[in-house]
């Protein structure tokens, strides 16, 4: 249950209030539940700053994920074959898309590290492979509706455990996984690169996927 | 919809969509079929999941001293996006494909009443629309490599399996399959494959033992 990824490091700022759902908090009753909501701020701070641009349009939030994620969007996208001067004004544009689509965001569904991947991945196809990329219709809550906090933590906390899962893999086994995902091998290739226990995380995502239809009716 | 498909993706397809390395043709079929099924979404978005770890432990480039200036400059620019609209008769991937909607489309016979359409991507595989009379036989088509079948209107059968909207068929070269339309409704799918293909003679399938080719 303990995190393996540190979203925050040493000279940050500090995290910000986890109170970003308001209403939902009032819902959590197990202790269980209880315990994982003490320890959500570590884990789910990124969440929160998300949910400030989205509701406050708040730039200090938006500064805080840009010294943290561009770097790393940079650095994803030079490995998959841009060269810096594209790999910079593309992450800069990942972190834009960020902004307009950060009501689009869903924390049951996906951490903000995943849900930048899949912004990141989309200008990769878009600008290094110039080709257009088709995306699912998007499914995201009404202005009256949100998702349940106990969901949007276990969520939070399972892609946490899958993180961890991944640093413990074989060093020749997580290097394939990265290659596939940094657009360094074809799809013919990936059918190896299994093994990984996506299992909870599907199903958590599910779960989530039936509360929203359940919603949007 | 979603809880009547009951033939979907393949992991191997959904994670290569998930890592971004399918071709453009592929990634249309892939998006639209998540659209109308739940469980290959969220296999989709548990493989996102995986780019999402790889990207939180990558490591960094640092970015222009000026990078986040320009970013702001740009974030205030522009208004938050607003919601699309939604399709009417197609999922959206689909519909930015086809001008809109299934009324768009511009169909060109292909023989036996069978019409197509091919879709603009790029040229490492092909996307066409097909409409199969009902109970007419799919033109054999001799694809190679993997093809997939997405149904969006009525429905096919292809040797016991009856295939309905939102259900995908996933074939390999080396599958004989000679899928026929039901017979109540005309079909409309989404067909890709791996190869540009070709028609071989607009021949149906069925025809072809007493033609002897």
């Amino acid at each position: 249950m303990l995190i393996a990824t540190k979203p925050r490091q040493a000279g940050d700022i500090p995290p910000v209030s986890p109170s970003y759902v308001p209403g939902a908090i009032g819902s959590v009753t197990s202790g269980e539940q209880k315990r994982q909501m003490k320890s959500a701020p570590a884990r789910a701070d990124w969440v929160a700053h998300v949910i400030r641009i989205r509701d406050a349009r708040d730039e200090t939030a938006f500064a805080e994920l840009f010294a943290h994620f561009a770097p790393r969007v940079k650095a994803f996208l030079m490995r998959s074959g841009g060269d810096p001067a594209i790999a910079e004004e593309c992450a800069q544009e990942v972190m834009v898309t960020l902004w307009r689509k950060a009501h689009l965001f869903d924390p049951a569904r996906a951490s903000v590290a995943t849900w930048i991947f899949t912004i990141a991945r989309n200008k990769r196809i878009d600008v290094l492979r110039r080709q257009r990329r088709p995306e699912p219709e998007d499914l995201s809550w009404g202005p009256e509706e949100a998702p349940d906090q106990a969901d949007i933590v276990a969520l939070q906390q399972e892609s946490a455990q899958l993180s961890a899962a991944i640093a413990r893999l074989p060093e020749t086994q997580r290097e394939l996984i990265q290659r596939a995902y940094f657009g360094e091998m074809s799809h013919g290739e990936i059918a190896a690169a299994t093994g990984l226990p996506l299992g909870t995380i599907k199903s958590r995502i599910r779960l989530a996927l039936d509360r929203l239809r359940h919603a949007m009716k | 919809m979603t809880d009547e498909i009951t033939h979907h993706l393949t992991d191997a397809l959904l994670m290569a969509y998930s890592a971004g390395t399918l071709p453009e043709a592929f990634n249309l079929a892939v998006a639209t079929h998540v659209s109308m099924c739940d469980a290959c979404r969220a296999a989709a978005e548990s493989y996102d999941a995986v780019g999402g770890a790889l990207l939180a432990e990558t490591e960094s480039q640092e970015m222009a001293a000026d990078a986040l200036s320009s970013a702001l400059a740009m974030i205030r620019d522009t208004p938050a996006e607003a919601p699309a609209p939604r399709p009417a008769d197609v999922p959206a991937p689909l519909a930015g494909y086809i001008g809109g909607s299934l009324a768009d489309v511009t169909w060109r016979p292909v023989g036996m009443g069978v019409k197509q359409a091919v879709l603009k991507t790029s040229p490492e595989a092909t996307a066409r629309l097909l409409y199969i009379p009902a109970g007419a036989a799919m033109p054999d088509h001799g694809h190679k490599g993997l093809e997939l079948t997405l149904v969006l209107r009525g429905a096919f059968f292809d040797e016991d399996a009856r295939f309905g909207p939102g259900d995908v068929e996933v074939a390999t070269e080396a599958d004989e399959h000679t899928p026929i339309a039901d017979i109540g409704e005309d079909c409309i799918c989404l067909a890709v494959t791996d190869a540009p293909l070709k028609f071989r003679g607009w021949l149906p399938r069925l025809a072809q033992p007493f033609l002897g080719i």
